[in-house]
């Protein structure tokens, strides 16, 4: 840790693109180890002045910019509705989405299962920060500014839901999303992992997710209620 | 005194649960009545069938064989829909479910000794009783306006015929002629609905008669998603529409069925078409049952949708007085889910939850500008109470309105499988 701050500093001084903030505001990472990060990304996507369509969207300019808004990428139906209903991305949703990406935009094409560890996304977002714009050249001003992150508990994960209550809860999902799990106009929310289920109605009650519906739903649930959901949509897999 | 009167209510109907769950275990099956098949009923139907397995023995008494659905019969006003589209059967909730599906009117209710009595001379008795009429007009509400003028002048406000009428007189309409709506006060069914209506008569006109006008003379000062729709009509159909609210004398109006007029506040209006949508109560059997009160409307216990005058009738949808929950076919899918929920923890034992209530209402201004408004609702001691909600802003761009529109076509095929199977 303190190894890598140096080196953002050693960076930053340098006059080189670094993810330090000026006057003392937190760094978001270590740009020069999000290099490193990047390799993994970089098999699909490209990012710097010249970047095109590869596998997977150019990434040059990801600040600040509207999910599925680059002209002639394939994106998957989900990506594009998060994007009609307003996904924007900041250092926040970049986050969220990185760390978990299928719990953020369901069916998203992006075949990658998420990056776990919290620096690693942090230098890897630092790195991909010195792509976009930079009002007053400060890291923490929008688009990038990070508000606080909302976090899962370990205990809110491993809350045990109860199905019976998520199957009188799921009766308010089913009147617009149909019980058989196909897709009329509304996502199906049938047949998802637990943990996934539970990760997407967190992320709409802490408003990471865009859709105005699914916020006011998701609003008012607590966390028992969200694994009882998770859990009896859970039991119609079997 | 009226907490009083309500602590005592709540008190007597949890002893009542408790004593009544071993009660009838081991006796014949508890029976469940079900009086209307519309967004609410239907929905209660199904889920108490659903739900309990067979354990409840449920009838649903319905005098239509196809159920038109008023939400989207403006779609087909405008021609987005065909009729068949939002024509449903009870087939499914016989034959999937195991409900008893009558085709009858209820002409009685003895709620002593609680049985239902029908038109076609059937008696059927019952352990709850649910009943979700819809809405019926308050007589003389627009003066020179009854039942007998609804094919000059149709209200259109239950869909059916009605609707299909009022198409052909818009079709019909000369060029460069006038469509008038006497529009309803509060409450009524389906807040944003007459404003919809006029969206897509205006489509219908725009298109096939550019030169004629529509005319809503309006009892209210305000309405719902009133600054959308506005926004909507000047971009789509400017100078089209035109509205005459309280402060012209909007209140104040009567109508000829015969010579085709209207007379706004002294003023007198020719017009071509004229949909008249009265003031509205519940459905006539709630008042004949005395379910309702000087309102007009039937009170109920917000966070188990009993009667407020007997704990042994659930009231559902547009009926009822909701609180802030406006009237509107997903709020009385959403008080029939309630309702089921607690009829079958009074019958047979099963957990009941907290209530949980919610809403939203979406409407189309014009080929895929959609707009949507809602709100999630919980009951308090005293009304089912707004706690959240959300409205479309001005100003959205075209991709958000498609979106929007797409989505409601989603929510028309997801609530009607959740009402009919």
């Amino acid at each position: 840790m303190r190894e890598a701050f140096a080196c953002a500093l050693v960076l930053a001084l340098g006059g080189a693109g670094t993810g330090l903030a000026q006057g003392g505001a937190e760094p978001i990472g270590d740009a020069e180890r999000g290099a490193e990060v990047w390799v993994f990304c970089s098999g699909c996507h490209q990012i710097g002045p010249d970047a095109e369509i590869g596998i997977g969207p150019p990434l040059t300019g990801i600040f600040g910019r509207r999910a599925a808004s680059v002209e002639g990428f394939p994106y998957s139906q989900s990506m594009q509705r998060m994007g009609r209903d307003g996904l924007v991305w900041t250092l926040k949703t970049l986050d969220a989405y990185i760390e978990h990406p299928a719990a953020l935009v369901s069916r998203t094409r992006m075949s990658f299962d998420g990056l776990e560890d919290a620096q690693e996304r942090a230098d890897l977002l630092a790195f991909l920060r010195d792509f976009s714009a930079k009002p007053s050249n400060i890291p923490e001003a929008p688009p990038t500014a990070r508000a606080d992150l909302p976090q899962l508990s370990e205990d809110t994960l491993a809350i045990v839901g109860d199905p019976a209550y998520g199957e009188y809860l799921a009766s308010e999902c089913q009147t617009c999303h149909q019980q058989d799990g196909s897709d009329r106009g509304i996502p199906s929310i049938t047949l998802w992992p637990e943990k996934n289920f539970v990760l997407a109605m967190h992320a709409y009650k802490q408003k990471l997710r865009p859709h105005p519906v699914m916020q006011m739903m998701a609003s008012r649930l607590t966390d028992e209620e969200i694994a009882a959901l998770a859990a009896y949509f859970g039991t119609l897999t079997q | 005194m009226t907490l009083n009167r309500r602590s005592f209510l709540g008190t007597g109907l949890a002893v009542g649960a408790a004593l009544s769950a071993p009660r009838v275990i081991g006796q014949a099956r508890p029976r469940v009545v079900i009086v209307g098949g519309g967004a609410g009923g239907a929905t209660a139907a199904r889920y108490i069938a659903k739900d309990s397995a067979g354990a409840i023995d449920v009838t649903l008494i319905e005098p239509t064989r196809t159920y038109y659905t008023c939400f989207f019969s403006n779609l087909y006003i405008g021609g987005f829909r065909d009729f068949a589209s939002i024509g449903h059967s009870y087939g499914t909730l016989a034959s999937g479910y195991g409900v008893n599906v009558v085709h009858d009117w209820v002409v009685g209710v003895d709620r002593d000794a609680r049985t239902v009595t029908t038109a076609g001379g059937h008696s059927m008795s019952y352990d709850k009783l649910i009943v979700s009429p819809g809405i019926d007009f308050v007589d003389g509400a627009v003066p020179g306006w009854d039942i007998s003028a609804q094919n000059k002048m149709p209200h259109s406000w239950k869909a059916g015929s009605q609707t299909q009428l009022l198409k052909a007189q818009i079709e019909a309409m000369p060029e460069g002629g006038r469509f008038c709506m006497v529009a309803p006060p509060n409450p009524y069914r389906c807040p944003p609905g007459p404003y919809e209506r006029i969206s897509m008569v205006a489509h219908v006109l725009k298109a096939s008669n550019p030169t004629a006008k529509i005319l809503i003379v309006d009892p209210k000062e305000s309405f719902s998603k009133q600054a959308l729709f506005e926004e909507g009509w000047q971009k789509h159909y400017p100078g089209m529409v035109e509205r005459i609210g309280p402060d012209f004398g909007g209140a104040n109006v009567s109508v000829n069925p015969d010579t085709m007029e209207v007379d706004i506040d002294g003023s007198v209006e020719k017009v071509d078409v004229c949909n008249v949508i009265p003031a509205q109560k519940a459905g006539h059997i709630a008042e004949a049952m005395g379910l309702t009160d000087d309102s007009g409307f039937c009170p109920i216990v917000p966070a188990t949708m009993q009667s407020r005058v007997d704990e042994n009738v659930y009231v559902l949808g547009d009926a009822t007085i909701a609180g802030d929950m406006p009237k509107s076919g997903f709020s009385a899918n959403s008080h029939a889910k309630v309702a089921a929920m607690q009829v079958r923890a009074a019958l047979t034992g099963s957990r009941a939850f907290p209530a949980k209530y919610s809403n939203t209402c979406w409407s189309l201004i014009d080929t895929d500008d959609g707009v949507k408004v809602g709100a999630s609702y919980a009951p308090t001691d005293e009304k089912i109470a707004k706690v959240d909600g959300f409205v479309s802003q001005t100003g959205e761009d075209a991709a958000l309105r498609k979106a929007t529109y797409e989505e409601s076509l989603g929510w028309y095929a997801g609530i009607t499988t959740d009402m009919f199977g």
